[in-house]
């Protein structure tokens, strides 16, 4: 590997960049895929390729190829080098990269069961014997099961004298039941919409004890379709873990990225409400109670590693204290623009794409005197709510609406009857201010979604969210004739 | 081994070169005991050139290659992918997919893998090529954005956006006689304009000629509208009559062909479409077509199926969904064309659809408009209830009050919680003019729609 980011380097400075890095990546990947107890796809997958970033008079470019030899080395180093000097045509303030030592070592996530040395039969029968037991519900119309692995080998090599070699595992999975009835599509997902994911071994996979759940979910979407419609109006709502780490996700993961906040994402996702003039004067971002860092040392997240792809170490950094706004997500190109060094956000979705800031583990500390069950028991009136439905958020990350699969009633400090299609909306700032509690320490899990999704070309980034349930007062639930 | 394709520049050579690839693996794997196979050749030279605060701040540019690999072993089925294209990376992938397909369970209803279909010819296609796409440089791209930052210069506002370039290649064989490649070149030019006092404006177009895109034109369009999107005024949430500009118009078409119009959530019961059914006023007819011009062509899908050209709303009624080779097997009948690679797990999708175009000039979609809203585009859009369509989302860059048939000034942006079929149905007038745009599906071709009653849910505060 190494004689190719030296080739790649070298060819990089000779024809004039100041700055060169070379990332080559090796993704392994394996998937299966069941529906109502038929096995409807398995799919391995196997990426390997190399991309150059350099900076030549003041501006990037960058190329990628997926073959692994010399004269291709020299062809996309020059070709990003072109790149970049085409950049500098239309260049306004030149790059300017704060000052970190060079990045040296080796970085493994621990596995303790290696999902990719697991038989084949083995993943099979563990995810079929879930969907068999939610199938099998009466009124469930149909499963859905998956399980998924991606491992990650890369090498890092800069101009600088970084080189860093790192391997990281993720794994997840579920199981969802489906149940229709006329126009009514219900559906409840275990552990998670889309999967529950987290860094390590299959290990995790059967920590999930997905065939011991499968069943009651499968029970809640039948249910679900026989359930009175979810009222509207103002109440207290609970969210738990499963709905939490979306709303920390979008909330505040997305609007703390200060490439967002400066307008590189602006035609696509973009921007901030939380702009650098709201840093200067401690904006109130939420309660006393919410503590949210991008901590990309925190065990099991798929936010975690050694170093970013821009050869920073892994760090925690501090986005909101005790409420009050204090930091961002940030890249050695924009943290000296607000005074700082870089806190280690820039990853790349493989080989052929360039680093972005992408959240690390964006984690809502927890606060010592209420689990999540107490939450609920200390809670005379309010709604429950668990496992995202949908999302989505306006272009500064202020008015949300979300749904979850289910939702609770709370009376007296008790999980009552069900209620479906419930969501519930509001502006950033003042939800999270209206937060009255957050779980302890015995309820804090680490969650996480593998499929964030930012930049042009599209880059899909697996990140972690620490979180432990929380509740917050006077929220709109519910959107009128829905 | 054969040559990779992407070192090549004619694309009739590249398709036969990444045929050649796909006929070579399909015969190792049988030649590994598979009783049928598939091979599926992706590939791209793709390049991007993004910029903000009118400067260029992002600059990329990819070759890549993607071989996909459907084992069968009677009803055992299993797929193995990679990048490595040389023997021994061939091999292992060939050796993968051979173990998971012994290791897995019979698939029931497998109908077995397609072969051609009838009037449509196997072998290479290039419909929707341009060569000037194909090798546009950076300086090309560099050209258009610098077009692009002078019109927001001349504005007084910052002009962001991307100008991306590519050419994209797929090549299927298969053992029942699929032998079939296309070639195709995309290009898009977006941008979002911002001006220091609050407005923004949008502005975008694809085409499979890069040349034939008016950066500057985009750019000018972008520009007056931020600067005519300042200082927005609040109004309620409530109910009010909307004109949708394309780039919201494509949302709708692009979350009815992802909620509604494939097979496969036909099968599983999930799907509004029912033949017959009324889902929107006499105005609207819906196709898929992948090989009109007017958008960005894709002759064959990821099985090397021929895309048929699909009725999807006929003057508001439900005629049919695409398929696929399984969702068609099931139903008995043959696949559209509308594949996805395998393992599929998502079913068929509309990837090309076109909405017909009506006979309303612009000028008059708003004129009519007693009192109501037009919106220029939509944001993070998300359904609410996937069997009713219900969606919500938000507008953005560029959302102005109409009264008496005139734009009387911008407002701010709305969160809407709609039923996209509910709002076909409130169709009154459709746009004589349409937009070739990409979508979060694909790509469509659209016009404006003016509709009575469009369900605003909240506010925000720009």
């Amino acid at each position: 590997m190494r004689d190719l980011t030296d080739r790649a380097l070298d060819t990089a400075a000779s024809l004039g960049a100041a700055y060169a890095d070379c990332r080559i990546v090796r993704r392994l990947e394996e998937s299966i895929s069941i529906k109502s107890a038929r096995l409807e796809g398995v799919a391995s997958g196997e990426s390997e390729g190399f991309g150059v970033r350099v900076l030549v008079d003041g501006a990037w470019g960058f190329a990628s190829s997926h073959r692994l030899d010399f004269d291709e080395a020299d062809r996309v180093a020059g070709l990003a080098v072109r790149i970049a000097r085409a950049s500098a045509s239309a260049l306004r303030d030149r790059v300017a990269l704060d000052a970190r030592p060079p990045a040296v070592g080796q970085y493994v996530t621990p596995v303790a069961e290696d999902p990719f040395e697991v038989s084949l039969e083995t993943k099979i029968g563990d995810l079929l014997a879930a969907d068999r037991a939610a199938v099998g519900v009466p009124g469930v119309s149909f499963t859905e099961s998956s399980y998924g692995a991606q491992r990650e080998s890369k090498t890092f090599a800069a101009t600088d004298g970084s080189f860093t070699e790192q391997v990281i595992t993720h794994v997840g999975a579920a199981v969802e039941a489906n149940a229709i009835e006329g126009d009514e599509h219900q559906r409840r997902s275990y552990p998670d919409a889309g999967g529950g994911w987290g860094a390590g071994g299959y290990e995790l996979i059967r920590r999930l004890d997905l065939a011991g759940n499968a069943a009651r979910h499968g029970e809640e979407a039948v249910a679900l379709l026989s359930a009175p419609q979810c009222p509207s109006g103002l109440t207290t709502v609970v969210l738990d873990p499963g709905q939490l780490y979306n709303q920390v996700h979008e909330s505040c993961g997305h609007p703390t990225e200060l490439d967002r906040v400066f307008g590189t994402e602006a035609s696509y996702a973009g921007t901030s409400f939380l702009t650098t003039d709201k840093m200067a004067e401690g904006f109130r971002y939420g309660s006393d109670l919410v503590t949210i860092v991008a901590d990309a040392t925190a065990a099991g997240g798929m936010g975690t590693f050694g170093w970013d792809d821009e050869g920073v170490a892994a760090q925690s950094v501090d986005l909101v204290r005790d409420g009050i706004f204090v930091g961002y997500q940030t890249s050695r190109e924009t943290a000296p623009r607000i005074g700082r060094s870089s806190g280690g956000g820039m990853r790349a979705d493989g080989w052929n794409r360039i680093p972005l800031i992408r959240m690390t583990n964006i984690n809502l500390l927890p606060v010592a005197g209420m689990s999540l069950d107490e939450i609920v028991a200390d809670t005379d009136d309010g709604l429950y709510l668990t496992t995202n439905r949908s999302w989505s958020i306006d272009d500064r990350r202020l008015n949300f609406q979300f749904a979850t699969e289910i939702a609770y009633e709370i009376k007296g400090g008790k999980l009552g009857r069900l209620f479906k299609n419930p969501t519930y909306t509001g502006i950033t700032y003042e939800f999270w201010r209206s937060c009255d509690a957050v779980g302890d320490a015995s309820s804090y899990v680490m969650l996480g979604t593998p499929n964030c999704g930012k930049g042009e070309p599209s880059q899909s980034a697996h990140v972690g969210h620490g979180v432990s349930g929380a509740r917050f007062r006077n929220v709109q639930i519910g959107v009128g004739k829905w | 081994m054969v040559s990779e394709p992407t070192q090549l520049v004619d694309p009739g050579e590249r398709s036969a070169q990444a045929l050649a690839l796909a006929q070579d693996i399909v015969t190792r794997a049988l030649a590994s005991g598979a009783t049928e196979a598939e091979a599926l050749v992706t590939s791209e030279d793709a390049a991007l050139t993004r910029f903000a605060n009118s400067e260029i701040h992002q600059n990329v540019a990819e070759t890549s290659i993607g071989v996909n690999l459907r084992f069968c072993l009677g009803r055992r089925i299993a797929v193995a992918a990679t990048g490595r294209t040389d023997d021994a990376g061939l091999r292992a992938l060939v050796e993968r997919a051979a173990a998971a397909a012994r290791s897995v369970e019979e698939l029931e209803d497998w109908g077995g893998l397609p072969a051609p279909t009838g009037g449509h010819p196997n072998g290479p296609s290039a419909a929707g090529y341009a060569a000037a796409t194909a090798e546009a440089s950076p300086e090309f791209r560099a050209d258009g954005v610098r077009a692009v930052i002078a019109a927001a210069d001349a504005a007084g506002v910052l002009a962001y956006g991307a100008f991306s370039t590519a050419r994209e290649g797929i090549a299927v064989s298969n053992s029942a006689g699929i032998h079939a490649a296309h070639e195709r070149t995309t290009s898009q030019l977006l941008t979002v304009q911002m001006s220091p006092d609050g407005g923004t404006g949008y502005a975008e177009a694809a085409a499979t000629d890069a040349t034939t895109i008016d950066a500057a034109a985009i750019g000018r369009e972008a520009a007056d509208k931020a600067r005519a999107s300042e200082h927005p005024i609040s109004l309620p949430a409530g109910e009010y009559s909307v004109v949708l500009e394309e780039y919201a118009v494509v949302d709708i078409a692009d979350m009815l062909g992802y909620l509604g119009f494939s097979a496969l959530a036909v099968q599983e019961g999930r799907s509004f479409a029912e033949p017959g059914r009324r889902v929107g006023s006499d105005l609207i007819t819906i196709v898929d077509d992948g090989s009109d011009p007017a958008g960005l062509p894709m002759t064959i899908d990821f099985e090397g199926v021929a895309k048929e050209r699909v009725v999807l709303v006929e003057r508001g009624a439900c005629r049919d969904v695409v398929y696929d080779s399984q969702t068609a097997a099931r139903a008995g009948r043959t696949s559209t064309g509308h594949g996805l690679p395998a393992p599929n797990p998502w079913g068929p999708f509309p990837l090309n659809m076109v909405v017909d175009a009506g006979a309303t000039p612009r000028e008059a979609l708003i004129g009519s408009l007693d009192r109501g809203l037009l919106v220029t585009r939509f944001h993070y859009t998300n359904p609410v209830h996937p069997k009713l369509a219900i969606v919500t989302g938000m507008t953005r860059d560029g959302t102005f009050l109409v009264e008496g048939g005139r734009i009387v000034g911008p407002v701010r942006n709305l969160r809407y919680t709609q039923s996209y079929l509910d709002a076909l149905a409130g169709v009154t007038a459709v746009g004589r003019e349409r937009r070739t745009l990409k979508g979060f599906l694909g790509s469509a071709v659209v016009p404006a729609l003016r509709i009575d009653a469009w369900t605003f849910t909240g506010t925000t505060e720009h």
